[in-house]
């Protein structure tokens, strides 16, 4: 007979053969057989956070960078509800989780015990799948089956919840072979048809654009690569949106910067008078389209994507190619190559009054701002910090609000997987943690977290992580002591009614900073802003920036709300003749 | 007033609204019926009438039948959201003006009344394939088969004549000769 193994034993015999290295945790009292077993797994080591949110933000930060999933281990009740977030953040961006719960025993089910919630309930609209293992023989199959929904097709989050009574429980396993070809509910059977009738828009466009998403990072480095041969083979113009940063290398002249609400003024209005969009890994998110009706009027619209839902869902398009970035991409590179030898040529000459055009809206130099010798401008301090940076591989991460959009305009990322930012939900306190996670993933990396002092302070406990793990993350605070975002908001569209947008008795960072037991940096002078970057990047250890900027900055430009691409605000001297009016107003 | 004009945009062109029925084959295990009914108030889709019961206890399917309206394009997306679900194997979708398909819904009616009108009213289910389940001196109890709109007018007819409870089913479907959905 072979042996029998508990349910914690079958939990991490599946994490060690699904090749997990990390889990990110707190425990509890029901996942504790578990928390038993883990010292019988040199192999796997676990990270103790000090919320569970910020284990589900740290395993995110753990997936983005290093293309591996990320697991959370939590314990019933309030460790599932404090997960939620960073589940469904994970869900909005397409991120592959693998969360572990503890749940009480079977028999206790429905009897409102001691920290129990129905946690498959909760989960289910913000996870790809669940599973509530209530036989131990299911155990081994669900574990499996978990990775495999959780990192193919679209990628997402997903969740198992292990009552406590299974965790005890005996049965049998046998050693997981991992299949070569996954299937399941992944989509990737484009035809050479479809690849032809690319060919032929491409080979017809005159005004064309190239928008890519977070689908090519997701689609691994390999397609970034793909994309870059693509893109230089067809001369295009190439825009990202905020997910999709790095794939394309954004200090190459083909690169138009981000598009959408605060993207470039080039970008959006490539996007709305070109006559060929191909929408690589994207999804037409509305703070890409703006206004619908108006989103890119004269175009013939092409979309690769691997979910075939994401097809039609909010602008209709007249090519749709569902697959594999990668794979897409390469068969276009082959039928490039092959077919067509002249297109790379002709294609040149037929675009080039193409990028004059996109020549003069870079001249209006659309991420300009007035700098100032007495304050710091926070898109000023980000330029610096790319500067200061950019000869080493960087990894960032960012909080949400006005300095995550500064930190996508300003910073300029040349490869996949260094930018982790909540897009889809944005998660105020997303950065601090995903900053965590980035740095075991890579240790020896410096990752900086672009954060604002709002936000920062949602999931601040997290430092003391940082420093019982001595990883030496960068969290550089733009201090502006506003809810910045929220605070331009209600300037543009509120009258100037600042309601509950400051924040009084912030603490003071520094001190803070060695409170947990790292080093606390200020700057509010420009003048010693690049030698205290310079010894923030030095210093051997977590850090906490305090960088105080200019607290009535905007983030420009902006498309305001009821505008189409082409209408945007362009900073402050263009601000009066583009009021928001009328509707608009209130549905933003 | 202009059209609202907003970031989270608002379609100025409305869509004609077609009546759908969905058939949905899952697995038959706890928790489907919340992911797929889930799925549609999460994304503000509309049920009309839903029906499910396991159709084979080998394989342990079940067979889920909803009707439901929206534009073409909702149509498509709960058609595509629907098959991203892990226990959802496959989904067909029928317009209900669709004639190679047969709709059916069932209704049992409660009439309590004199003789007189309890004839009269199972006079008017004739068409509907009543099948009487009780019955009694001042009352009965009447199967009938039929589309749903048919039950709506019978229920109203009846009404007067003494009916005091339905209860209905939704709409289940199947399509005609020889071809089974694939």
């Amino acid at each position: 007979m072979s042996k029998l193994y508990t349910g914690a034993e079958i939990v991490f015999k599946c994490l060690e053969d699904q090749e997990v290295e990390y889990i990110f945790g707190y425990p509890g009292g029901a996942v504790l057989p578990i928390y038993d077993e883990l010292k019988n797994h040199s192999s796997i080591k676990h990270i103790l956070v000090r919320h569970e949110q910020g284990a589900g933000h740290a395993a995110e930060g753990y997936a983005r960078s290093s293309g591996k999933p990320g697991v959370v281990l939590v314990t019933s009740g309030p460790g599932a509800t404090n997960v939620v977030t960073a589940l469904t953040d994970a869900y909005m961006d397409s991120i592959p989780l693998v969360c572990i719960s503890g749940q009480v025993p079977t028999h206790l089910i429905g009897t409102d015990a001691f920290q129990e919630c129905d946690t498959t309930g909760i989960t289910r609209p913000c996870t790809k799948h669940n599973w509530l293992v209530k036989d131990i023989k299911e155990l081994p199959k669900v574990m499996h089956e978990a990775f495999k929904v959780a990192t193919t097709g679209r990628p997402g989050p997903v969740l198992i919840d292990i009552p406590k009574d299974i965790q005890f429980a005996k049965t049998n396993y046998t050693k997981f072979k991992k299949e070569k070809k996954l299937n399941g509910k992944i989509h990737n059977k484009f035809s050479e048809d479809e690849i032809n009738q690319l060919i032929d828009l491409i080979s017809k466009a005159k005004k064309p654009v190239v928008y890519t998403g977070g689908g090519v990072i997701n689609s691994g480095p390999q397609a970034s690569e793909s994309l870059k041969e693509f893109v230089r083979l067809i001369g295009f113009p190439i825009t990202s949106t905020l997910q999709g940063l790095g794939a394309f290398p954004g200090d190459d002249n083909q690169f138009i910067g981000m598009l959408g609400m605060h993207g470039t003024y080039e970008a959006n209005n490539a996007m709305h008078d070109c006559d060929l969009l191909i929408n690589i890994g994207a999804r037409f998110d509305d703070r890409i389209t703006g206004k619908i009706d108006e989103f890119s009027p004269k175009s013939k619209k092409v979309h690769i994507d691997i979910d075939p839902s994401s097809i039609n869902k909010i602008i209709k398009v007249d090519l749709a190619i569902v697959g594999d970035v990668n794979e897409v991409i390469k068969s276009a590179i082959k039928k490039i190559n092959k077919k067509q030898n002249g297109l790379k040529d002709s294609n040149k000459q037929r675009i080039s009054k193409w990028w004059e055009q996109i020549q003069k809206w870079r001249t209006k130099d659309s991420l300009g701002f007035i700098n100032s010798d007495k304050e710091i401008k926070p898109q000023h301090a980000v330029k610096r910090l790319y500067e200061l940076t950019k000869n080493q591989d960087t990894f960032i991460t960012t909080e949400v609000g006005q300095h995550q959009m500064w930190a996508a305009q300003h910073y300029k990322f040349n490869k996949p997987n260094r930018w982790m930012t909540s897009g889809g939900l944005g998660t105020m306190g997303y950065g601090l943690p995903a900053a965590v996670g980035v740095q075991i993933a890579h240790p020896d990396k410096l990752v900086i977290d672009i954060a604002g002092e709002a936000s920062v302070l949602m999931t601040i406990q997290e430092m003391s992580t940082a420093v019982q793990y001595n990883l030496p993350i960068k969290i550089f605070i733009l201090n502006n002591q506003y809810m910045g975002m929220v605070r331009q908001w209600q300037e543009l569209l509120h009258e100037k009614n600042y309601s509950e947008s400051y924040s009084e008795a912030l603490p003071d960072f520094v001190k803070l900073a060695e409170a947990y037991g790292c080093k606390g940096i200020k700057a509010d002078n420009p003048d010693e802003l690049d030698d205290k970057i310079k010894e923030m990047i030095d210093y051997n250890g977590p850090v906490i920036f305090d960088c105080h900027v200019d607290p009535n900055e905007n983030c420009f430009p902006m498309i305001p709300s009821g505008k189409p691409h082409n209408q945007m605000i362009l900073g402050p001297s263009d601000k009066e003749e583009n009021k928001i009016t009328g509707k608009g107003k209130s549905l933003v | 007033m202009s059209s609202p004009k907003s970031a989270y945009s608002i379609p100025t062109k409305k869509g004609k609204l077609d009546t759908h029925i969905f058939v949905v084959w899952v697995d038959n295990e706890s928790g489907v019926l919340a992911r797929v009914v889930g799925l549609f108030s999460g994304r503000g889709y509309n049920i009309e009438s839903l029906a499910v019961a396991e159709v084979d206890a080998t394989k342990n399917i079940s067979r889920i039948t909803i009707v439901t309206t929206g534009t073409p394009q909702v149509i498509d997306q709960i058609k595509l959201q629907l098959k991203k679900l892990v226990p959802v194997h496959k989904v067909a979708d029928f317009k209900r003006e669709d004639k190679n398909v047969i709709f059916k819904e069932m209704a049992l009616l409660k009439i309590v009344a004199q003789k007189k009108k309890i004839e009269k009213c199972l006079k008017e289910c004739k068409k509907f394939n009543p099948v009487i389940l009780d019955k009694t001196n001042k009352s009965v109890v009447v199967q009938i088969t039929a589309l749903r709109r048919e039950i709506d007018k019978m229920s109203k007819k009846l009404k007067p004549l003494g009916l005091t409870s339905t209860s209905r089913t939704g709409a289940i479907a199947m399509t005609r000769g020889a071809q089974t959905f694939k």
